[in-house]
């Protein structure tokens, strides 16, 4: 059979890449390989060499310019210097591809900022929604309840029943789109998969905290129409076990953590389709 | 060409920072404002056209969906005051260089030539009626930090918007003459001591008149003739010898030559050396006791301490200090203090991955009053400042913030105390070689990595060996940048897994100086080129070079045939690395500028030549008003009174601003409970995710009881970090201790009068770290001392009372064994595991009354030690629900505290509560807010009942309550009345409202 490899992009910045790295090896997948960026512009790494990208959670460039704005611009007009392609071209050949790209924290950031989500249409590169400063106006290290929506075309999230409970760790995690027009769009394409919500995953809420930001709708996670391009604020890397569950000393809970669901689809995906 | 972007946000998008600022306004400078706006300026230098300037702005420098620009002119409208801040020249400022990065990177080809440098400063549109004199308070009270920062305000009724701000640009413009003084040090004893006020060398007489007995030595300046110098010092070797020398890397104080009095009993001793007397052979003692079992592997000679984590890797510790340069740039100062103790684990053997952080904070309240003395930031400004510093410098280099406290006195207005504390990770060997030991060889070359040089934080280190004053020097503070040291750490811990290098270390204090100073005792001397080193910009003198304290920067040894490959994965991974001269075994410490030699000297004088110094103590245990004040009638009014205290509320607000999970190892955070907002005694991690082996992580400190005696303040800190980790799983025998003084200055002086005693308080302290560290098993592994917490402007003067903290980490064997401090279900047992004694001395309690008291709690060891060995046997055979230690406010306080943190009520009886002491001294005030130490509050479910009493057999507990579904704290007092009844909800109430909203 063939061999389903995951690649977790590193450097200038990002610091979840262990732990998703972790969570891609638990999921299944027979090769993980973590490559700093730099690996990526010397054309010792290529992407058409894996299925599943991981843009994992960090501050890439210190978020100096708003979060992960220096990376999207860096990820646009870099060239690889091997053959001086764009870095870029190669990640629009990795989606055409029907590829998976897991965006998570500071990777939905930037996913959403060079304009590969929510990308209606298929336009990729125009940044129509962006991911700005929490309306409390801090930095907020919390557990969240997600809701999610079956609906949705995600790759990532199915089999989940109702929700899955995972941490954010951001202080722009605010989710807010160019008009009216595409939230609409991104709501009757079903592309909003996880909402902040009450804890029985009832109802999506706008209140502080269980809505830690702010966002439009309660948007914590989005895909594309074709469901392989995912960003989500929320960490499911930093819930893999039970002792990260922030009761796991007085609740009954499984031994595998909610956010190994979504690697494990990825997992499954690659297997079944490339 | 000068060029100003300006960046704001759209209409109708919520601007997030300046409500924030808006509320500050109000709440703390007290002025009615409307509305804040914030804008963000980029000033860029460069031959940039107007089409470009506009992409620029569009492009990587706004963002297109809620963000407007404006290219040289106003973006800001519609208010009062407008009030622009930025950098004053040379401070650092990490988004003006991704700034410049990203737009060169957008321009690519097309730039050409052109050379650009972007600048950045915020601006705040304020609406509202505050006149200029409001303007200017908002601008220097809160926004501004003068001393790195300048401001610009300008009235609505005169702004032009098309004309906007004029561009400044904030350039260090130096000189290129290079400069090597040379001092004449054979002059009287009154001269030599204005030669080192004047250079703040912070040398005594003694120290100086050892200098100039070295440039005497006639075999010494026949040596240096042949390097073109003489009998007269280079400034550069005063320097280097004044940094080396300085109290901060020498801890003078620590080895000082110590006679000791005690007046009551009039025992006269001497001590030579606290650090080897007792915090060095306490260590000693227990490794010997320990024998071959002895899991220690790297102390005190490194900088950090190295112990064995499991068969394949080794654990990294070390916790610093970095009050000064905080009491000056609060946010600077603690950012350098986070990034800054991350380079003592990484600079630590062969380099170890950094997997926690942990922070104590000791401040003077918030909410203070009273007018302040000259150049003392208001107690919020420290607050707020260290508080984001941290925030940053923790959360962007990926390191969880896994547990931390603060601690508040009014003292602390003199010099905040800022405690960072960085764990780390390492296989225990790499390359068939052990990674905890340190070698350098002559031949290996000297290579610097990481930042450049500029003049920030020049005198760092001779600077915090002296008392803070109003003319404190501006460039000892720095501000770090934790990106840059992220890629540095990055490129290293893949250089060190390849083998690209022998040795490393960081550069803290003292720069170049110290970093290869130190290497080079291992080879035995050094040839360094400073004219070599890249410099942030012109007109840096050598000494300056070499005593920079620039962040982000590491020194290495790396051999000749390694080089080619170091550097070129250096500059594949953007990470600058320059040769800077070869390791030796000259025996000189031999500086060069270019091909001129500016310092030549002697490695065992540099490093060995300091004269002991010699400090008399004298001990009168002072003594205090006795609390005379009735029992409160309502207990528990006092008990929501004590949930309130400033060191006992919750500091909510602070943890969830810091990222304790990252890493994915995160097993006890630092809030735990039903909804996750009760304080957890101590951290637990897995630093390897595939293993369910964990590290726990605990602090000690309790600076009140130093008003009493500071042998119980250092006894009860480190049981108070012993009885956290043993609370949560942790275990007697894998634990290891990591002591921090910091100290008001001990050496009497005209300006220290009581000098004497303060010397006789640091011996107790020391004393009992050697006790009690011996009792408990507890080896010291790395340690450090700040010796100067005082203010003086020459008038007033702030001394912080004497503090030791005590941090531990250990292992857990398996953290799925772990407890936490929430009580579980109704119907569970409490227990409270040792005796309470009338030891309300230096408590919360008294200290809420305006009393300090005498009966400090004291530690009994060999109680403790057979208790704690008893509960973690009951923890390993999962027989308990909850634990919580006791500290500050006692019994009523974790009471109240695992009741809502579990979100159940809690019925107890003092009368069931065991008591030490006579009976006339048993009263139920005593009994809740004793702060008697070794003790845990402990609940257990009825069917382990018997289980656990049997484990805890033969050791001081009892049972006193039982855990309920009322939602009601009931305590019964001793005559059988109800002394204490609150909802769970008021009593949370009172501990989250005081801090809720900093």
């Amino acid at each position: 059979m063939k061999q389903a490899k995951a690649i977790v992009l590193t450097g200038n910045g990002t610091n979840c890449e262990m732990e998703a790295a972790h969570a891609c090896r638990l999921a299944g997948f027979d090769v993980v390989r973590v490559a700093h960026i730099s690996e990526l512009l010397y054309g010792e790494v290529l992407l058409d060499d894996y299925h599943f990208l991981n843009l994992t959670g960090g501050f890439l460039d210190g978020d100096d310019l708003g979060s992960a704005k220096a990376q999207a611009n860096r990820l646009k007009y870099a060239r690889v210097s091997r053959d001086n392609e764009h870095l870029v071209d190669q990640f629009l050949r990795f989606i055409n591809d029907g590829k998976l790209i897991l965006g998570v924290c500071n990777g939905f950031q930037l996913m959403v900022k060079i304009g590969l989500l929510p990308a209606l249409g298929g336009e990729y590169l125009t940044q129509t929604a962006t991911l700005t400063f929490n309306d409390c106006g801090r930095f907020q290290d919390r557990w969240v309840y997600l809701k999610h929506n079956p609906a949705s075309p995600s790759i990532f999230t199915k089999g989940i029943e109702k929700g899955i409970y995972l941490p954010v760790r951001h202080g722009e995690g605010k989710f807010q789109v160019d008009s009216d027009h595409i939230l609409e769009r991104i709501e009757s394409l079903n592309l909003s998969v996880l909402k902040y919500s009450d804890s029985a995953y009832e109802a999506p809420t706008m209140e502080f905290p269980l809505n830690p930001n702010g966002s439009l709708n309660a948007i914590a996670a989005l895909c594309n129409e074709t469901g392989r391009l995912m960003g989500l604020m929320p960490h499911p890397e930093a819930f893999l076990n039970r002792t990260n569950h922030p009761r796991w000393t007085r609740e009954k809970l499984p031994e595998e953590g909610d956010g190994l669901i979504l690697f494990k689809n990825a997992a499954d995906f690659v297997r079944s389709n490339l | 060409m000068v060029n100003r972007i300006e960046v704001g946000f759209k209409r109708g998008v919520r601007d997030a920072l300046g409500e924030k600022v808006r509320r500050r306004i109000v709440e703390h400078i007290h002025l009615d404002v409307e509305k804040v706006s914030t804008v963000d300026v980029f000033t860029v230098e460069g031959d940039l056209g107007k089409g470009e300037l506009k992409a620029i702005a569009r492009g990587p420098l706004s963002d297109p969906v809620i963000q407007r620009y404006a290219v040289n002119k106003g973006l800001a409208e519609d208010f009062d005051w407008l009030i622009e801040v930025g950098f004053r020249s040379g401070v650092t400022d990490n988004v003006g260089k991704t700034a410049r990065e990203a737009i060169e990177l957008f321009l690519g080809e097309s730039l050409g030539e052109r050379a650009i440098a972007v600048y950045t400063s915020r601006q705040y549109a304020v609406s509202g009626r505050v006149g200029r004199e409001g303007a200017e308070r908002i601008a220097s009270g809160l926004l501004a930090n003068d001393l790195i920062e300048r401001y610009e305000v300008v009235s609505g009724r005169d702004w032009d918007r098309e004309k906007g701000m004029p561009a400044y640009v904030p350039k260090v413009v130096g000189e290129n003459d290079i400069l090597v003084a040379e001092i004449d040090l054979h002059v009287s004893d009154d001269e030599l001591l204005g030669i080192s006020s004047e250079r703040l060398l912070a040398l005594n007489l003694e120290e100086m008149k050892a200098i100039r007995r070295y440039f005497r030595d006639d075999t010494v300046v026949e040596e240096r003739r042949r390097f073109g110098l003489g009998e007269y010092a280079t400034d550069v070797e005063l320097e280097a010898l004044a940094q080396t020398w300085s109290e901060h890397c020498k801890h003078k104080i620590f080895n000082s030559r110590i006679t000791y009095l005690e007046e009551a009993g009039g025992k006269a001793f001497v001590i030579d050396s606290l650090f080897h007397t007792y915090i060095k052979k306490s260590t000693q003692e227990i490794r010997e006791r320990m024998g071959k079992d002895d899991w220690c592997l790297s102390v005190f000679v490194d900088n950090a301490g190295v112990i064995k984590f499991n068969d394949d890797y080794s654990l990294v510790f070390k916790v610093e200090t970095h009050n000064s340069p905080s009491a000056l740039d609060p946010y600077g100062g603690a950012l350098t203090g986070i990034v800054g103790v991350n380079r003592d684990p990484f600079g630590t053997g062969k380099g170890a991955k950094l997997i926690f952080n942990t922070d104590v904070f000791c401040f003077a309240p918030p909410f203070y009053d009273k007018p302040l003395p000259k150049r003392i930031l208001h107690p919020r400004r420290i607050y707020e400042g260290v508080r984001e510093g941290v925030e940053h410098g923790g959360n962007k280099s990926g390191i969880p913030t896994i547990n931390g406290c603060i601690v508040f006195d009014e003292r602390f207005l003199g010099k905040p105390l800022v405690y960072c504390g960085t764990g780390g990770i390492m296989p225990a060997r790499l390359h068939g070689r052990p990674t905890h030991t340190k070698e350098v060889r002559p031949g290996d070359l000297i290579v610097m990595t990481g930042g450049r040089i500029g003049k920030d934080g020049i005198h760092g280190a001779t600077f915090s060996s002296e008392e803070l004053h109003e003319g404190s020097p501006v460039t000892a503070v720095q501000i770090g940048d934790p990106i840059t040291q992220k890629k540095m750490t990055d490129f290293l811990l893949l250089a060190r897994d390849r083998d690209l290098y022998r040795a490393i270390t960081d550069n803290g204090a003292g720069g170049l100086s110290s970093s290869v100073g130190e290497m080079a005792r291992l080879s035995g001397g050094c040839e360094l080129d400073l004219a070599k080193a890249p410099l942030k910009y012109a007109g840096l003198q050598p000494w300056e070079i070499l005593l920079s304290e620039a962040q982000e920067r590491m020194t290495l040894a790396v051999e000749p045939e390694k080089v080619d490959a170091f550097l070129s994965l250096a500059r594949k991974m953007g990470v600058e690395a320059t040769v800077l001269g070869r390791f030796t075994d000259s025996g000189r410490f031999h500086v060069l500028y270019e091909e001129k030699t500016v310092a030549y000297l002697d490695m065992a004088f540099l490093h060995d030549g300091v004269p002991q110094l010699e400090l008399r103590a004298r001990w009168v245990a002072p003594r205090h008003e006795e609390a005379a004040f009735p029992e409160p009638s309502d207990l528990g009014g006092a008990l929501k009174t004590m949930l309130s205290r400033l060191n006992i509320c919750s500091k909510e607000s602070v943890v969830r601003q810091y990222d304790h999970e990252v890493q994915g190892g995160s097993v006890i955070k630092p809030l735990t409970g039903a909804v996750s907002d009760g304080p957890s005694d101590a951290a637990v991690i897995r630093p390897l995710l595939d293993s369910f082996e964990g590290v726990v992580v605990a602090n000690g400190i309790c600076p009140r009881y130093s008003d009493i005696d500071t042998y119980h303040m250092a006894a009860c800190a480190i049981d108070e970090a012993v009885r956290n980790t043993i609370a949560v799983g942790g275990s007697l025998g894998n634990i290891a201790g990591l002591d921090n003084f910091c100290w008001c200055d001990p050496v009497q002086s005209e300006k220290t009068p009581d000098g004497e005693y303060k010397t006789a308080q640091l011996v107790r302290a020391n004393k009992a770290l050697f006790d009690y560290c011996v009792a408990f098993g507890i080896p010291l592994i790395s340690g450090k001392d700040s010796m100067k917490n005082d203010y003086f402007d020459g008038v007033t003067k702030i001394s912080i009372p004497p503090t030791v903290l005590f941090s531990v980490i250990g292992k857990i064997e398996d953290v799925r064994m772990a407890v936490t401090m929430d009580v579980k279900r109704p119907g569970d047992l409490i227990y409270l595991l040792g005796k309470t004694a009338f030891e309300l001395g230096g408590s919360e309690y008294y200290a809420a009354k305006g009393y300090v008291g005498n009966r400090v709690p004291r530690v009994d060891a060999a109680s403790a030690l057979v208790r704690y060995r008893a509960y973690h046997e009951a923890v390993c055979r999962g027989l308990v629900a909850s634990c919580h230690d006791l500290s500050d406010g006692g019994l009523a306080v974790a009471l109240a505290e695992s009741a809502f943190a579990g979100g159940l009520g809690m019925a107890v009886d003092l009368g069931r509560v065991m008591f030490a002491g006579v009976s006339c001294d048993r009263a139920d005030e005593t009994l809740l807010f004793s702060e008697s130490a070794s003790r845990h509050l402990v609940t257990v479910r009825p069917e382990n009942r018997e289980m656990f009493e049997k484990a805890m057999e033969g050791t001081c507990f009892s049972r006193i309550g039982t855990v309920t579904e009322d939602g009601m704290l009931t305590v019964t007092g001793i005559d059988g009345n109800t002394v204490v009844r609150g909802t769970l909800s008021e009593l949370k109430e009172a501990w989250q409202s005081p801090l809720r909203e900093l």
